[in-house]
């Protein structure tokens, strides 16, 4: 368990570092951005206020040389102070932490979900290779593959919401039904199907494929044929001996695609209207409101941290192997 | 002798055949949109919302009027070009970093793949929406945002296969019989690490097209130049009155991603197989 | 146990015959093969790789990679029934349970996922009716049977943590579990290094005269063969050629392959009379020392590898200098050092007086020509894109020669190592193992060196190949008056090429002396267990077949 604690400190140090990276990056995209920095920050909106454009210059020094600013930048982002939007009169942390709950449910939800299906559909592909059942899992990977995430969305919500009506088409629940209590969740369950769908269906496919050829690989490995030579049924090679391995490089695959897949709430969040971080960065876009862009760009990345934590414990807990030799 | 064995290999995988049939398609209608379709796409071309197989309007046409099938033939030039430009970016940025961790080894390595992980980290999608808008969207912050954040899969692939060719045995030969690391990059490592790279360039041209769709999706497109993603944006809105506004200029999306998806197996299948065999 | 008939055999192979998918070299990978075993019996198969050795095996555990190849002809009756026509439970029922195998390669035949314990208790739970606790007290005496320290500890270990030789006591544990009739051995001790082989042959050997099981044992080397055969079937190309008792084969072989093999059989008793030195050293390498940091990260230290220690030797002209060791002493990191292939950390390398190790990049550059390297895996050291004409001209041409006169000079070379003309043109896939052994060395040679490093070059070989690359190291060396230091953990190759030989154990040498003195009188304990764990070291080659050998030379 020693190895483990390594691990998670080892893998914080990394977070915080790469975190540090991120602020860095954002402040020099401000300053590389076309334009004085003090507009850049202040945005469309602002930056017609004279009063407000000074005082971000007053607050970070922007007369000053350039690693001053640096400085008081980090300073600031270490303080949770990420800003002021103009054109929402709120800072730009109170905004997010406002929207980050109906995003972190929303991405969390489609990669386990993703992953779930994910490994079952490749096991299930993987063990009738070859069958018609193996085709058509192949088959929809393919083409799920190939389809923007976006238009999924669109087309989903042509079909179950405006054609059949079965499902809510946007929003994160009901506006003014007043639901409280199970039939709030439940109101809240029915409009997150159709996002969390759209949102998983794509990294679905990729680790079912991944799950697939995995698996196809490591049966053709030295040790299943020792487990053949046992005379273990078929189920149990494929159970014990050949899932646990093929999964591992899944679990590598899903912690780095983490980054896409929050990514991708961008446009399901726009698609459907989710109150999200992502429908927030669709509108900051179209106001150019930066400071809050910018803001987004930090708090997905440290989203993404998380889940890279996250699956480096599932693949320690896999793999017996991470904890001595790492 | 090898080129034949190629494309055997290759057309035995009959879905690489008809993904290199589609491709060929969209690449002849991106080339001949002007012919087929004269006049600017941005124009009114008959009454709004017409329904497909109206006149003038074989798709149908959008809020102003505009004809789809026009607009679809168009941004099948613009997907092409960014497709292909900023993977050729990705490409140069890649290789170039992933060739010098992987022969150099120890601290260059060490701080190329910090580097590659930090960009691993961020959320590829949403950098490139603040990098766009940032810049302001043309085709040129487009193509560099898109390449910007592909670039980390093909510089970890470059390392990997660098960094095992390098210790392989023909390698160390070129080393002891005195030829210059340029020679042995260029002649010995560079020929044996092709395919992967070239495989999963493919692949990115796909990924490339889906990226700059978003973008376009989100209204980050170039605003002089029609694309699907743009076409898929604006009928958004107006989905119930006109759904063929988004459907058709989204079947274009697929048809082309999927034929480049199809052809990358191709390559892969064709490329590969032949290495590990005469490895066996 | 079950008491076996009397008059049926405990496995009866009649005309097996297994076919190889079109487009194979040969339409069958085993061609009528007959063969018995029976109870408290060692049958050793023994052939060349592509013999169709393993096919066999593979063939009665079901094992066969379906649908490509598959059994073409012929039964495999076990206790007269045939296992071929068994429903599958049935079959399963057998496999693991009356016959088991144990496989080439230990480091990839467990599941590294999976405690040890456990993965020899799924053959219990599979084949038996004992409670998990039972089985569980089972595993560990079984562990402690096949002579591995703390079995109960060790149960609970991942195979990670063991090494070759406690993975393959594993394996055969494994093996044991439901007390089989029959047990398989594929090469089981090729892998492993030779002190190692020797304990697992043992081993093998108590634990089938303990049981009175009947067992097949698979292998090439006929070295193997004497140490525990009581029957022999030679195979050849899927045909088995000689089939009879150990003694008869072993001391009376009657079909040409047989003594081809044998004949090709190195034995370390012929040793090569003393060097004499001439002249000033060639090189002197001394007190080399390398260490490498293994590991290391962000909260951890590197740990240390003492890949050489003190190593010191003298090469003269026309000498073999052999560097023995097992995998892991550190012998590669000397002939590295030298090629300019790994930076020593202290020590001096002088060649002709010069220290190489003092050299900057330029300045050692001249002496890239003179010192050249003869790498281990044919597959890997030639670059699959180029032409072989290339291969062996791309050397001279860096360093200034005319492209069109380094181009002959490798046809000149590429016979002299014995191919064809048309060689220069075709691609390295094009050509055998020992063949591309051949255009190693020829590159080598195109350099026109003094010293030539061999590190295992004919380790990847079959026997038979081995002694035609090893004849041709020797008659080139001869020829053009190398100095050759030859890298090797087979002390019986060694004792075939070299002069002088240094045993090297944990990065140092143990033992420097003549390879007279060395084989005859070793000083050190180490060369001694070494020499003592060769196979078939009681065995004489019969005379008719030495001196066959002897004026093939």
């Amino acid at each position: 368990m020693l190895g483990f604690a390594h691990l998670f400190a080892s893998r914080l140090v990394k977070a915080v570092a790469i975190l540090i990276a991120i602020v860095v990056m954002n402040f020099f995209l401000v300053h590389a951005a076309p334009g004085d920095p003090a507009m850049v920050m202040a945005g469309e909106a602002g930056a017609a206020d004279e009063r407000f454009v000074a005082q971000l210059r007053e607050q970070f020094g922007l007369d000053r040389p350039l690693y001053e600013q640096l400085g008081t930048y980090v300073g600031k982002i270490a303080q949770g102070d990420l800003g002021f939007s103009y054109r929402q009169q709120r800072p730009v942390w109170d905004i997010l932490a406002e929207r980050l709950p109906a995003t972190l449910v929303l991405t969390l939800t489609a990669f386990v979900l993703a992953l779930a299906l994910g490994v079952a559909l490749g096991t299930l592909a993987a063990v009738t290779v070859g069958t018609w059942a193996d085709s058509a899992i192949t088959v929809v990977a393919l083409l799920a593959y190939a389809t923007p995430i976006y238009w999924i969305g669109l087309m989903l919500s042509l079909l179950f919401s405006i054609q059949l009506g079965w499902l809510p088409a946007f929003g994160y629940e009901t506006i003014g039904a007043g639901y409280t209590g199970l039939a709030h969740a439940a109101d809240v369950a029915a409009h997150l199907i159709l996002p969390v769908i759209t949102l998983a269906l794509f990294y679905m496919a990729s680790y079912a494929r991944l799950t697939r050829a995995s698996m196809l690989e490591v049966r053709g490995l030295d040790f299943i044929k020792t487990a053949k030579a046992k005379g273990l049924s078929q189920s149990r090679i494929v159970t014990r001996h050949v899932l646990r391995n093929a999964i591992l490089p899944v679990i590598t695959v899903a912690g780095i695609q983490a980054g896409q897949l929050v990514g991708g709430s961008i446009l399901i969040e726009t698609v459907f209207a989710w109150p999200g971080i992502g429908r927030l960065a669709f509108e900051a876009v179209l106001q150019r409101d930066y400071q809050v862009l910018l803001g987004i760009f930090l708090v997905t990345s440290i989203m993404v941290i998380l889940f890279n934590i996250l699956t480096d414990i599932l693949y320690g807990l896999v793999d017996p192997r991470i904890q001595v030799s790492q | 002798m090898m080129k034949s064995d190629f494309w055997r290999a290759f057309a035995r995988n009959k879905g690489a055949v008809l993904g290199l049939v589609i491709l060929t398609a969209i690449v002849v209608l991106a080339a001949f949109a002007s012919v087929l379709f004269p006049g600017d796409p941005w124009d009114m071309a008959t009454a709004p919302f017409q329904p497909p197989l109206s006149e003038g309007a074989p798709l149908g046409s959008d809020m102003l009027g505009r004809d789809i099938a026009s607009g679809i033939a168009h941004g099948a030039r613009v997907s092409l070009l960014i497709g292909l430009t900023s993977t050729a970016a990705a490409l140069a940025i890649g290789v170039t970093l992933g060739a010098l961790a992987g022969f150099h080894g120890g601290r260059i390595d060490d701080a190329i793949m910090r580097f590659t992980e930090l960009f691993q980290t961020i959320p590829n999608f949403v950098l490139a929406v603040v990098l766009v808008a940032i810049f302001t969207p043309s085709l040129t912050t487009i193509v560099a945002a898109i390449a910007v954040v592909s670039w980390p899969p093909l510089a970890r692939l470059a390392r990997a296969e660098f960094l095992s060719l390098r210790t392989r045995e023909f390698v160390q030969a070129a080393i002891t019989t005195g030829q210059s690391n340029s020679s042995i990059i260029l002649r010995q490592i560079l020929p044996n690490s092709l395919s992967p790279i070239i495989v999963s360039a493919s692949l990115m041209v796909a990924t490339a097209i889906l990226l700059e769709s978003s973008l376009s999706f989100l209204g980050l497109g170039d605003p002089n130049a029609m694309s699907w993603g743009y076409m898929i944006g604006a009928a958004r809105t107006v989905i119930r009155q006109a759904w063929w506004m988004s459907v058709f200029p989204g079947l274009a999306i697929v048809l082309t991603v999927l034929a480049l998806n199809l052809v990358g197996e191709g390559l892969n299948d064709a490329l590969n197989p032949k290495l590990a065999r005469s490895r066996g | 146990m079950t008491t076996p008939l009397l008059d049926v055999p405990l496995l009866d192979v009649r005309g097996l015959s297994i076919a190889l998918p079109p487009g194979a070299d040969r339409p069958l990978a085993v061609d009528n093969l007959t063969f018995t075993l029976n109870p408290n019996e060692i049958l050793c198969v023994v052939g060349e790789s592509g013999s169709g050795k393993s096919m066999t095996a593979h063939a009665m555990m079901g094992l066969l990679p379906a649908p490509h190849v598959r059994v073409a002809g012929g039964s495999l009756l076990f206790k007269g029934r045939d296992v071929l026509t068994m429903p599958e439970a049935e079959q399963r029922s057998l496999r693991g349970g009356r016959i088991a195998m144990v496989f080439q390669e230990p480091m990839t035949a467990l599941n590294p996922l999976m405690r040890v314990g456990r993965q020899i208790g799924e053959s219990l739970r599979e084949h038996t009716t004992l409670p998990p606790a039972a089985r569980r007290a089972r595993v560990v005496e079984l562990l402690a049977q096949v002579g591995l320290p703390n079995p109960a500890e060790l149960a609970d270990a991942y195979p990670f943590r063991l090494s070759g030789g406690q993975r393959q006591r594993v394996m055969i544990a494994m093996a044991l579990a439901c007390q089989p009739d029959i047990l398989i051995a594929d090469e089981p001790t090729t892998a492993l290094d030779v002190t190692t082989q020797k304990q697992i042959l043992d081993l093998i050997r108590a634990i089938q005269a303990e049981r009175h099981m009947g067992m097949m044992f698979i292998t090439h080397d006929f070295g193997v063969v004497a140490e525990i055969a009581h029957r022999v079937a030679v195979m050849r190309h899927g045909k088995l050629v000689e089939y009879g008792a150990a003694s008869d084969v072993l001391n009376r072989p009657q079909h040409p392959y047989t003594r081809q093999l044998i004949a090709s059989v190195p034995h370390y008793i012929e040793h090569r009379d003393d060097h004499t030195k001439s002249g000033a050293p060639l090189l002197v390498a001394e007190r080399v020392r390398k260490v490498f940091q293994v590991g290391g990260g962000l909260f951890r230290k590197s740990k240390p590898v003492v890949a050489g220690d003190d190593l010191s030797l003298t090469i003269h002209p026309g000498e073999t200098v052999g560097l023995v060791g097992e995998s892991g002493s550190g012998k590669s990191t000397l002939g590295r050092s030298i090629v300019g292939l790994i930076k020593p950390d202290s020590g001096r390398i002088l060649f002709e007086g010069t220290d190489l190790l003092a050299l900057d990049r330029k300045g050692f550059r001249p002496y890239r020509r003179l010192v050249q390297m003869v790498f281990q895996d044919p597959y890997a050291s030639l670059n699959p894109r180029h032409r072989v004409g290339d291969i062996v001209a791309q050397g001279p041409v860096a360093f200034g020669e005319d492209r069109g006169r380094a181009l002959a000079r490798a046809r000149e070379l590429l016979a002299m190592v014995g191919l064809d003309g048309s060689a220069a043109d075709r691609y390295p896939h094009e050509f055998s193992g020992g063949q591309r052994q051949r255009i190693g060395i020829a590159r080598a040679l195109a350099m026109e060196p003094k010293l030539l490093v061999a590190d295992e070059p004919v380790s990847a070989l079959d026997v038979s190949v081995q002694g035609q690359v090893l004849e041709l190291l020797d008659d080139i060396r001869k020829r053009l008056n190398l100095a050759m230091l030859f890298i090797t953990h087979d002390l019986r190759v060694a004792a075939q090429v070299c002069d002088t030989i240094a045993v090297m154990r944990r990065g140092k040498i143990v033992e420097l002396g003549t390879a007279r003195e060395v084989f005859t009188h070793p000083r050190d304990a180490y060369t001694r267990s070494l020499l003592d764990a060769i196979p078939g070291k009681a065995w004489h080659i019969p005379d008719d077949l030495q001196t066959a050998k002897a004026e093939a030379h």
